[in-house]
């Protein structure tokens, strides 16, 4: 009988060990320190890349063969939903603002994310890394893509889809903030980038944008976003883990990092708690069927989870960011300051806005006890109250902004949520403007960056925001007009309130039709 | 502590009052009251007497809320950069001394949307 | 004591899948949400290829997992039999 000698296959271990390791080579003509000239100077000091190792093991081969697969099932999905007018299936068309905030604000980042961790892979010399970045890279470009893609079939039917990444990202007021997020990291250095991206927010912060996001669109009906969503975040467990691994390689390549290291995670928690605060305004007012308030939320996914993870970092000497005794604070406020103000300035963006109804309001005291009756629950009264009688309130004036989460100077003191929080800063003879102690910090830390700012309030003002051609001294000249009509935004269509928008009306006919022969 | 960078680090400031066509930019809140959700910024003639700042400016900014008719500007409290300072009417935002990207607050004790900060 | 967790999308690839790891983690709670399960448990979770492969009778390689994975805590350790979060190192 012949014995035919089977060819064990590798096992996962030894197989990643030979499919990242030994994959570059020793430069001869040109000194390494050339070859990655951004492997130092943030003084981040590595003496071994080996020890770097990707705790899922995944190398190329069955990287491509997964991520197929995915991109399969989620097609699959994507058709279904359009063949089968799968716009009509959401709970209310008022939902849509969380989406239009998404791919507006969200996805655009997903492709600064895949050019910054490419670049990242290039600049770091160890290859364990280069790797992981690659795969990471590849995943945010198929994020921005797939979103864009999916939520393309909102823009068939509804309004405020049209130029989130092509005009909005670069001009809009509001997306001012994500987009400086990212600047911010990506100027940064290689291990900056990675605390900054892949450590505070893929893995403190992302749970807390993604899964309740995608809970929420599965509670309110939108198969397109659950599954691009779903599809998106199961790459994300790989990449909370490359941040995770990236912070332990860190500190456990040398004593002196951990004073870099940790004015890092305290810079980026505390950015990254900020731009989130756009995503407790969808938990709290936006899903017309809620899954869980903000403050929910920020106890599962930041107090517990990210306590969990502070206990285990502590034994590098890693502290838990300071800022934390100030978000305790903001959760209870957060979300009702930022959507009172998103409410009296949607005359100037792309989404709608709305005051929240009787029933919503009674889950709102119900979530918030402490807060909501107190003190938003009569500003909001006295909103509607203008509103019924058809003066629906909106300034006419442009916010004062924070010079560097570029938010406007809506956030209140610690002690006292009934006064705006004001902090400023002089450097060489010029004021600036933060709206926390956390953004002042930030800004007295490295001020040679943040004056730098592309604040759009001041831009305005400047005069930089106008379509080409535009006479800002001509009679008649309306500023606001001409700023959105420069943002792409046409505002009869995709502003102000959902109230008598063509968004509400269409809903309704469309629904109607679908249910009905006449 | 200035930036970390692989070369020397310098840029010039975004916002300095030359761009602005010669205007300066203020802030002005308006404590105690959300209708207005954050502090508003002005683009202003440094020549604007602080008058014309409160009877044109302001009052078509803030205007729409009832208490601002009720205001009486001889009670009211100004902070500028948290600090007490009182304008003088007649002179104009260089006269006295506000520079480009000063901010104020204006206090109007027993006037707080009747408790409700709005 | 600090959670470790682990959640997936609800279909039919993970059904026998959580059905494993209940049974092989006497100590894991199960938090149902929309569209969602997330599986919580006090400092360790371990996932078995072995008892996957036992309820679907086919073999199932570990990394499989990743295309209905949303998200973890936890450090974890990955080989050809177990995928392991923890908290202890
Ligand atoms: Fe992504
Ligand atoms: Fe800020």
């Amino acid at each position: 009988m012949d014995m035919k000698a089977t060819k064990k296959k590798l096992g996962l271990k030894e197989k990643y060990a030979h499919m990242t390791r030994g994959l570059d080579w020793e430069t001869t003509y040109q000194p390494k320190e050339k070859v990655f000239p951004q492997a130092t100077f943030e003084g981040i000091k590595v003496h071994d890349w080996d020890k770097w190792e990707d705790p899922f093991r995944l190398t190329m081969d069955s990287y491509w063969k997964y991520q197929a697969e995915k991109e399969r099932k989620l097609y699959a999905v994507l058709d279904a939903f359009a063949q089968n007018n799968g716009h009509l299936g959401i709970t209310d068309a008022r939902y849509l603002s969380a989406i239009k905030l998404f791919l507006t604000g969200i996805s655009p980042l997903e492709y600064v994310a895949h050019r910054g961790f490419a670049a990242a892979g290039r600049n770091f010399p160890g290859v364990g890394p280069r790797v992981a970045c690659l795969m990471q890279s590849i995943d945010e470009v198929r994020h921005a893509q797939t979103q864009i893609h999916a939520l393309s079939n909102y823009n068939k039917f509804y309004e405020g889809f049209h130029a989130g990444a092509s005009h909005q990202i670069e001009r809009l007021w509001y997306l001012s903030v994500p987009k400086s997020f990212f600047d911010d990291a990506f100027s940064a250095g290689p291990f900056e980038w990675m605390i900054a991206i892949g450590f505070s927010f893929e893995y403190v912060l992302t749970n807390l944008l993604f899964v309740p996001f995608m809970s929420g669109a599965a509670y309110n009906g939108d198969m397109a976003t659950v599954t691009f969503g779903f599809s998106a975040q199961s790459d994300e467990a790989r990449h909370m883990t490359l941040g995770l691994e990236c912070i332990k390689f860190m500190l456990e390549q040398d004593p002196d990092n951990l004073p870099i290291v940790q004015k890092w995670i305290d810079k980026w928690a505390w950015r990254g708690i900020r731009v989130l605060s756009l995503v407790s305004t969808m938990l709290d007012y936006m899903l017309p069927k809620r899954v869980m308030s903000w403050k929910e939320a920020w106890e599962i996914y930041f107090e517990q989870n990210g306590g969990a993870l502070f206990n285990d970092l502590a034994k590098y000497g890693i502290k838990v960011p300071e800022c934390i005794a100030q978000c305790t604070i903001d959760k209870e406020h957060q979300s009702h300051q930022l959507w009172l103000t998103l409410c009296t300035h949607s005359h100037a963006m792309g989404l709608h806005t709305w005051l929240p109804n009787a029933e919503e309001m009674d889950w709102l005291s119900a979530k918030y006890p402490n807060t909501f009756d107190k003190y938003y629950r009569p500003r909001f009264d006295q909103l509607r109250e203008l509103a019924d009688k058809g003066e629906r309130f909106y300034a006419n004036t442009l916010p004062m902004l924070c010079q560097v989460c570029q938010i406007p100077m809506l956030f209140t003191e610690p002690d006292d949520p009934t006064k705006i929080c004001y902090r400023e800063s002089e450097f060489q003879g010029e004021k600036y403007h933060t709206c926390s102690d956390g953004c002042k910090h930030i800004f007295d830390d490295e001020p040679e960056k943040y004056i730098q700012a592309w604040l759009p309030v001041h831009q305005v003002y400047m005069g930089n925001c106008w379509p080409e051609g535009t006479d800002p001294t001509a009679e008649g000249f309306n500023p606001l007009a001409k700023y959105l009509e420069w943002c792409h935004i046409d505002l009869a269509r995709d502003g102000g309130d959902y109230e008598g928008s063509s968004d509400q009306a269409n809903f309704a006919a469309w629904r109607g039709a679908a249910t009905q022969n006449t | 502590m200035a930036v970390t960078a692989l070369y020397d680090y310098q840029y010039p400031a975004a916002d300095t009052q030359d761009k602005f066509h010669g205007n300066q930019l203020l802030y002005v809140g308006w404590d105690d009251h959300f209708m207005f959700a954050a502090p508003l910024a002005f683009v202003l003639p440094p020549s604007s007497k602080f008058s014309e700042l409160v009877e044109n400016t302001l009052t078509f900014a803030f205007g729409r809320h009832p208490e601002w008719a009720k205001i009486d500007f001889s009670k009211v409290v100004w902070l500028k950069s948290g600090q007490p300072f009182v304008p003088e009417m007649d002179k104009t935002l260089a006269e006295q001394g506000l520079r480009h990207k000063d901010v104020l607050r204006l206090q109007t004790p027993g006037l707080n949307g009747n408790g409700t900060y709005f | 004591m600090s959670t470790v967790f682990i959640a997936f999308q609800i279909n039919e690839d993970t059904r026998p899948i959580i059905e494993a790891i209940l049974a092989d983690n006497p100590h894991a709670v199960l938090d149902e949400q929309p569209a969602m399960v997330k599986i919580n448990a006090e400092d360790t979770l371990v996932i078995k290829r072995e008892s996957i492969e036992e309820l679907i009778g086919r073999k199932f390689d570990l990394q499989e997992l990743q295309v209905n994975l949303i998200t973890i805590s936890g450090h974890l350790d990955e080989d050809d039999d177990t995928f392991t979060l923890s908290w202890k190192n």
